[in-house]
């Protein structure tokens, strides 16, 4: 396998001599040929930064960074034939049709629909009964495949999404990823960011990112590997007072809401059963524990609390 | 909750069209004081249009509907008195500072002086922003905005707070803080009406209602409701009802 | 080639489909030159002229009969000096006066030539220039009349005389002006706003990162502006040629490429200011307050230049609708040629060039 985008120590700062926003502190990253990576962080983690940087949008402040073999700064125009991006908001022409705008986009990269169909079919499929129509009327759902399909036309070797599922509902992304898995398998490099954390299991690999900072990078399975503590998901019938008896735990290294459960982040094995005693303790009911595999979200959380 | 709790919305067939297409399809549901009402739907289901009758900004083509006891048809004025909102793309003025910012939306809502001045300083000493009380909004990260919005948007007091969003794109770890926000304002028994893509959210909601097509699908609590569709998470259930859309935004 | 040609269709597709732009583009100049034409043809009634008659012959006295007899005037006074004159302008009581000097009638019959003199008020110059022609007209009847259609040498030599604004700036000065105006709207305002509203919406960001050469993405947006602006400079033509019977004195070829050398630089000040701006309330305001005030304030077109201070003299040298101004004129009123204009199309065609190599400079093939 070769690198298909490698950054080192990336640099990006804005503003004026007064007021400097660091974007990107020293980012380094690599992605092999093939591979789904995923950018995952909050808004204001430097994504979008870190993205238009790779597409040759903006000129770091430091560092160098390569996609294709190519120099992001010196060789643009060798990257600007070979990549496909989709910037976060919809970058559609909405008061053209959907088949106006994707002529259009092939055209503009030398290339026409019929020549790379085969890589959009599964995508554009979906959405050509409707190609007729602006793409302004169509669903967020539909917008997300039209313009995944401008950014595919030209066969790119690698293929940018910034935030391609924020603000689509929890249907939509879920088909939005299988389509991205599709694609992978017809050998395109994706680079995709996202702020939701449940979407790092999808990905080959994953970098967590926050203020500008790399904080791990790994696949799925080996950032959870590394999330070292016991983990113990809790409920009871009053949760708000569970929260705040499970803050007052000598034994607790951090505890947060976790969706149904709190999760209780422990500070050394077995202690689960001193944890019990002591909420039984509080008058809990229905009291449950249950020891848990941590997933991506709690180990982002540990992450950033490890690093403040 | 008991029969006898407080009603603070009550909706009853609510409906909005437009020309002939139908954004709210009769939707009924009552909310009780101080719960934390999780309002879900597809992108397109029709969840804004419902909000904005709710809260007095659009009036409904059809059935009845009381806020705060108030009528959505003829008191839209005192509903807007009654009620806060906050949404993720608006909220706060980004080129004024912090203190600007509380003073001008309590303002707003007619506050005395002297309850402005007490409780900005409670509120900025909560928010850990004593420090930041006369920077620019913008300055501020995310996270802060929106804590800071949620905060101003319950300042006056009122009985219901409609969220639109509110932690889209925020870290995990601030979107929990937030969270524990919503919880003590629940507490102190404002009315949480909130909207979210986070499904985990749904699971911190007292009830949650799902919204297909403009109607009203599925209203129970977190527990309920996955035991009713026989899944594991509310993701899976919203996935499940959500599928079954055939209309989009 | 061809991703041009699918460049320029878009932008096409863009125009055509928002009713606002194609409101703009076509409709606006109808109703400019409609507007301003209707403050031009405004006939004049029964204006109040006063009569100053130091003759007080038969000749005169048939003359103010005649005068009187026509449906334009209303003599409202006689006067008895030139200071009356001078009073009843300033008071406002009357558009319009008429000196007959003294010896009028014995001028006419031994010299065979006698004066009139008409005053008028140009500060609304269009009445003024009106007037004073319905008055020529009526005084050269009575002179057919008197020489009974013979060939006589009787000649009555009217003088005018334009109080207030003596370059009588105005009549047929308007359809130059608003040529100038219609051609900054369409290609410096709405190029800008089109090229500045994909870096707001994000397409620009895409576009970017294609093969396509940044340059040319500007470029493409330019064309439809400028083919727009060729149907807007024949309708005007056309409009005020067989609506406003204003004449097109010298070569129209001369005057078309020179509305061509006007729309370049135009749009090449539309592409500068798509470069240094981002976002469409931005670009508006730059194209407004820069460009399009200035044009209509210092084009000479409202107000005339001659009469400014210095400093806004000097000032109106920058504006390039001053020049293209001076040059329509000068071909489609005047009916000279290039010979008299040379200069002027130098100094718009050297413009073109800072802004189209101002524009090269601070165009960015990147975001930031």
């Amino acid at each position: 396998m070769s690198t298909a985008v490698k950054a080192d120590n990336l640099e990006k700062r804005y503003g004026t001599k007064k007021e400097v926003t660091h974007a990107l502190k020293g980012v380094s990253f690599e992605v092999e040929r093939g591979e789904l990576f995923g950018i995952i962080g909050p808004d204001g983690a430097g994504k979008t930064s870190l993205f238009r940087i790779l597409t040759t949008l903006l000129v770091p402040e430091g560092g160098q960074a390569q996609v294709d073999g190519y120099d992001v700064v010196e060789d643009y125009r060798e990257i600007r034939k070979r990549v496909g991006y989709m910037p976060g908001r919809f970058s559609l022409y909405q008061d053209l049709t959907v088949e106006e705008n994707l002529k259009f986009f092939a055209t503009i990269f030398h290339t026409t629909v019929g020549e790379n169909y085969d890589l959009i079919k599964d995508i554009y499929e979906q959405i050509e009964p409707f190609k007729d129509r602006k793409a302004g009327k169509l669903s967020g759902g539909m917008k997300q495949k039209l313009a995944l399909s401008c950014a595919l036309i030209h066969r790119p070797s690698v293929l940018f999404l910034d935030e391609p599922t924020t603000g689509v509902d929890a249907v939509s992304r879920k088909e939005f990823w299988e389509m991205l898995r599709k694609l992978k398998e017809q050998g395109i490099t994706i680079l995709v960011s996202t702020p939701y954390m449940d979407e790092a299991s999808l990905c080959d690999r994953v970098a967590l990112i926050q203020t500008g900072e790399i904080m791990s990078i790994n696949t799925p399975e080996g950032i959870i590997r590394d999330f070292e503590n016991p983990l113990v998901a809790v409920k009871a019938d009053n949760m708000f007072r569970l929260l705040k008896d499970l803050q007052s735990f000598p034994g607790l290294f951090d505890s947060y809401a976790f969706g149904e459960y709190h999760h209780a982040v422990l500070q050394k094995e077995n202690q689960q059963q001193e944890l019990q005693a002591y909420l039984q303790e509080q008058q809990h009911e229905s009291l449950e524990l249950q020891q848990i595999k941590p997933d991506v979200e709690d180990c982002f959380i540990a992450l950033m609390k490890t690093d403040s | 909750m008991g029969i006898d709790k407080e009603k603070v919305i009550t909706a009853n067939q609510l409906t909005k069209r437009f020309g002939d297409f139908t954004a709210v399809d009769a939707i009924s549901f009552e909310v009780e004081k101080g719960e934390i009402f999780g309002f879900l739907g597809a992108n397109g289901a029709g969840k804004t249009t419902a909000i904005r009758m709710l809260s007095g900004l659009s009036i409904p083509s059809d059935g009845e509907a009381t806020v705060a006891g108030f009528d959505v048809y003829r008191q839209t004025e005192q509903i807007k008195r009654s009620i806060g909102y906050m949404s993720q793309k608006f909220s706060l003025y980004e080129d004024l500072t912090v203190r600007e910012n509380i003073r001008f939306f309590a303002g707003i809502y007619g506050m005395s002086d002297q309850f402005i001045k007490d409780n900005t300083a409670r509120l900025l000493h909560q928010l850990r922003l004593k420090e930041e009380e006369n920077k620019l909004v913008k300055s501020l990260p995310l996270g802060w905005k929106q804590k800071l919005a949620f905060s101003v948007a319950i300042f006056h007091e009122p009985e219901i707070v409609f969220l639109d969003e509110p932690t889209g794109g925020v870290d995990p770890v601030t979107r929990r803080e937030f969270w524990t926000m919503i919880y003590e304002a629940a507490e102190s028994g404002i009315t949480v009406f909130v909207t979210t893509h986070y499904m985990d959210e749904a699971e911190y909601c007292n009830r949650v209602s799902i919204m297909v097509d403009g109607r009203i699908d599925a209203l129970d609590t977190p527990k309920n409701l996955k035991q009713q569709y026989e899944v594991g998470s509310m993701e899976d259930v919203f996935i499940k009802l959500a599928r079954k859309a055939t209309r989009a935004d | 080639m061809k991703q041009f040609i699918s460049f320029v269709r878009k932008e096409f597709y863009h125009i055509f489909r928002d009713p606002r732009t194609m409101f703009i583009l076509l409709g606006m100049p109808v109703i400019l030159v409609v507007i301003f034409g209707f403050a031009l043809t405004n006939e004049v009634k029964n204006a109040d002229i006063a009569v100053f008659d130091q003759s007080k012959d038969e000749a005169t006295s048939s003359l103010i009969a005649e005068l009187q007899a026509s449906r334009y005037f209303n003599i409202e006074k006689r006067l008895r000096s030139y200071q009356e004159v001078e009073e009843e302008f300033k008071k406002g009581n009357i558009k319009m006066a008429v000196v007959l000097p003294p010896n009028f009638g014995s001028d006419l019959l031994h010299l065979h030539n006698a004066q009139v003199q008409l005053i008028a008020d140009a500060s609304d110059p269009n009445v003024a220039n009106t007037l004073t022609n319905y008055a020529a007209a009526v005084i050269l009847d009575f002179q057919d009349r008197i020489t009974d259609g013979r060939n006589l040498p009787y000649t009555i030599t009217t003088q005018f005389r334009m109080l207030y604004n003596p370059q009588l700036k105005g009549a047929y000065s308007f359809v130059p002006g608003v040529m100038a105006m219609v051609l900054m709207l369409v290609c410096t305002m709405m190029t800008a706003i089109t090229i500045v509203r994909e870096k707001e919406t994000g397409t620009m960001e895409v576009l970017l990162v294609s093969p396509v050469q940044p340059m040319k993405i500007v470029t493409a947006k330019a064309v439809p502006y400028l083919l727009l602006s060729l149907i807007n400079i024949a309708t005007i033509l056309m409009l005020s040629y067989f609506v406003l019977d204003v004449p097109i004195n010298g070569s129209l070829t001369l005057l078309v490429l020179q509305s061509i050398l006007f729309t370049v630089t135009s749009l090449a000040l539309g592409l500068l200011i798509s470069a240094i701006t981002d976002s469409q309330q931005t670009a508006m305001f730059i194209s407004l307050t820069g460009m399009f005030l200035p044009a209509l304030m210092l084009s000479g077109f409202m107000f005339p230049i001659e009469n400014m201070p210095t400093i806004l003299q000097l000032l109106s040298h920058l504006v390039p609708a001053k020049w293209y101004y001076i040059i329509v004129r000068s071909v489609m009123i005047k009916g000279v040629g290039m010979e008299a204009v040379w200069k002027e199309t130098l100094i718009l065609s050297g413009m073109l060039l800072f802004f189209l190599f101002m524009s090269i400079k601070k165009f960015k093939i990147r975001l930031a």
